[in-house]
């Protein structure tokens, strides 16, 4: 059994994350940067000329596939590396996979 | 003397030559910074640039060149440009004065370096304005207005000291006041466009030549030295740190762009009284000096953001330094160290370090009253999405 890890994180800890990720031995990632916002809805400021909300905020998203006996402890790596504990530090999804094929080979994970 | 034809279309042209290098600094700023203030970089540039260009009409020219005060300052004769007219002495005394407002304009927004990617726009409107009426017009009158340091026989050609070692100390002075990024040292903060940059350095070294070219002030042969040794020590200096960088690593296209821009920096003041020869040492020295410079403030963790301090503040001061070591009375009429003129030497070390003295305290005390009453800095928040947005309402994304 497999399982997609896809993980939505502040920019500026993506280092962190990935350091912690390869120490543990999870290396094989694919990496975008994208925009989103939670349940805040963005940031708002406070200008001079008035409030001003920023919708989208920058992040970065990690996708990776996994053996299922291993996606809670990929979970919690990412977690720790990536916590600040403010808001807008992301989310983590763990999605059903049913097939991972590599390219390379006619090797085939299930 | 009457008006030069000749003359006054070399100064002319060199006028809006170093013009442009204003936003070319704000084009090599912009590409280091992160994308989310690249806007916010490159508008620092331009504002200086206006900022300073009406209060230069208003009041600035008459600071740095009106009838002498103490040594100190100019007196208020040239208010409004009051007297500054279509006649002068080989060129006329209007394109003198614009000629001296582009350094003046160029010299702010090298400043911008110590605050990047943190300081308001308004804040900086304020700060620009009381710094370069107290810092910029007294350096610019003591060594070309006739002030103390012109009296004592220091040589400035094009200015090192007044341009470069008071932008550079001054920008260590505003990010010491200002304080450091959120996140500095925790995680790295990656130029987001290094060709920009490399494009803001070639805008540079073509500007630099309207630069220390144009400070003869007349079309002649001294212009045309201070034209080869400025391109002999921008080459020097790029192709030694470059050298450095690759001793550590690899071969970095921002090191041999920095270089470029330390070599051009050191030979400003030398310009007009060195030889193309001497111009090989004073770039190449200019260049390894301001990496080391570089490294020492990032292993102080000082984040002096875009290394103004390190290249202009200490390529400056080496070039004030070499000018007294390398100047030959056969280019400026004037011998130095090597020629065993050590009166000379110690009039550019003691000139040097009263501009570098007085530039890091009176911008220190300008940024801290500043701070103090409208607050230098925005918010995290701000800070966090970037200036782009948070003070311009712009973006880069589409």
């Amino acid at each position: 059994m497999m399982k997609m890890i896809i993980a939505v994180i502040r920019p500026e800890k993506f280092e962190q994350v990935e350091k912690a990720l390869t120490e543990k031995g999870f290396p094989a990632m694919t990496v975008s940067e994208v925009r989103g916002r939670g349940e805040q809805k963005g940031i708002a400021l406070r200008s001079r000329g008035g409030p001003v909300t920023v919708d989208l905020i920058p992040k970065i998203r990690i996708e990776m596939a996994v053996p299922a006996t291993f996606a809670e402890t990929v979970v919690q790596i990412i977690r720790e590396a990536a916590r600040t504990g403010k808001i807008g530090d992301g989310k983590v999804f763990v999605l059903p996979l049913d097939m991972a094929a590599k390219v390379r080979t006619e090797e085939v994970s299930i | 003397m009457p008006i030069d034809s000749g003359d006054t279309a070399f100064v002319l042209i060199c006028t809006a030559m170093v013009m442009l290098m204003t936003p070319g600094v704000g084009l090599f700023y912009g590409g280091l910074v992160r994308r989310k203030n690249i806007i916010a970089m490159i508008s620092l540039a331009f504002i200086a640039f206006s900022v300073v260009s009406l209060q230069w009409i208003l009041c600035g020219y008459s600071f740095a060149f009106g009838t002498d005060i103490g040594g100190f300052i100019g007196g208020l004769d040239y208010l409004g440009l009051a007297g500054v007219g279509m006649d002068g002495d080989g060129i006329p005394d209007l394109l003198f004065m614009a000629f001296q407002l582009v350094f003046a304009g160029l010299t702010l927004a090298i400043v911008t370096s110590g605050a990047a990617e943190r300081m308001k726009v308004s804040s900086f409107i304020v700060f620009g304005l009381l710094w370069t009426t107290l810092v910029y017009d007294p350096l610019a009158h003591w060594a070309w207005g006739g002030g103390w340091a012109a009296s004592l026989g220091a040589l400035d050609f094009a200015g090192g000291t007044v341009v470069h070692i008071s932008s550079g100390f001054g920008a260590l002075a505003l990010a010491l006041v200002i304080g450091r990024r959120v996140g500095f040292g925790t995680y790295t903060m990656e130029p987001n466009n290094i060709p920009l940059t490399l494009i803001g350095g070639a805008l540079l070294w073509f500007g630099w030549f309207g630069f220390n070219a144009g400070s003869a002030l007349a079309a002649n042969g001294l212009a045309a030295n201070a034209f080869v040794v400025t391109n002999t020590s921008a080459a020097a200096g790029a192709i030694a740190w470059l050298v450095a960088s690759w001793y550590r690593g690899k071969p970095s296209s921002l090191g041999m762009i920095s270089g470029a821009i330390a070599g051009l920096v050191a030979i400003t003041p030398a310009a007009g009284f060195v030889d193309p020869l001497s111009a090989i040492a004073i770039g190449a020295i200019a260049g390894l000096l301001c990496y080391g410079a570089m490294l020492f403030r990032l292993r102080r963790g000082l984040d002096e953001s875009l290394d103004a301090w390190a290249i202009h503040g200490m390529g400056g001061l080496w070039g004030a330094i070499a000018t007294g070591i390398f100047a030959v009375a056969a280019v400026g009429g004037v011998d130095g160290l090597l020629y065993g003129n050590v009166h000379q030497f110690l009039i550019q070390v003691v000139d040097a370090c009263a501009a570098l003295v007085y530039a890091f305290c009176v911008t220190y005390a300008l940024a801290w009253i500043v701070d103090r009453t409208l607050g230098l800095r925005v918010s995290e928040e701000e800070e966090y999405v970037g200036l782009d947005i948070s003070q311009h309402g712009e973006s880069t994304r589409v």
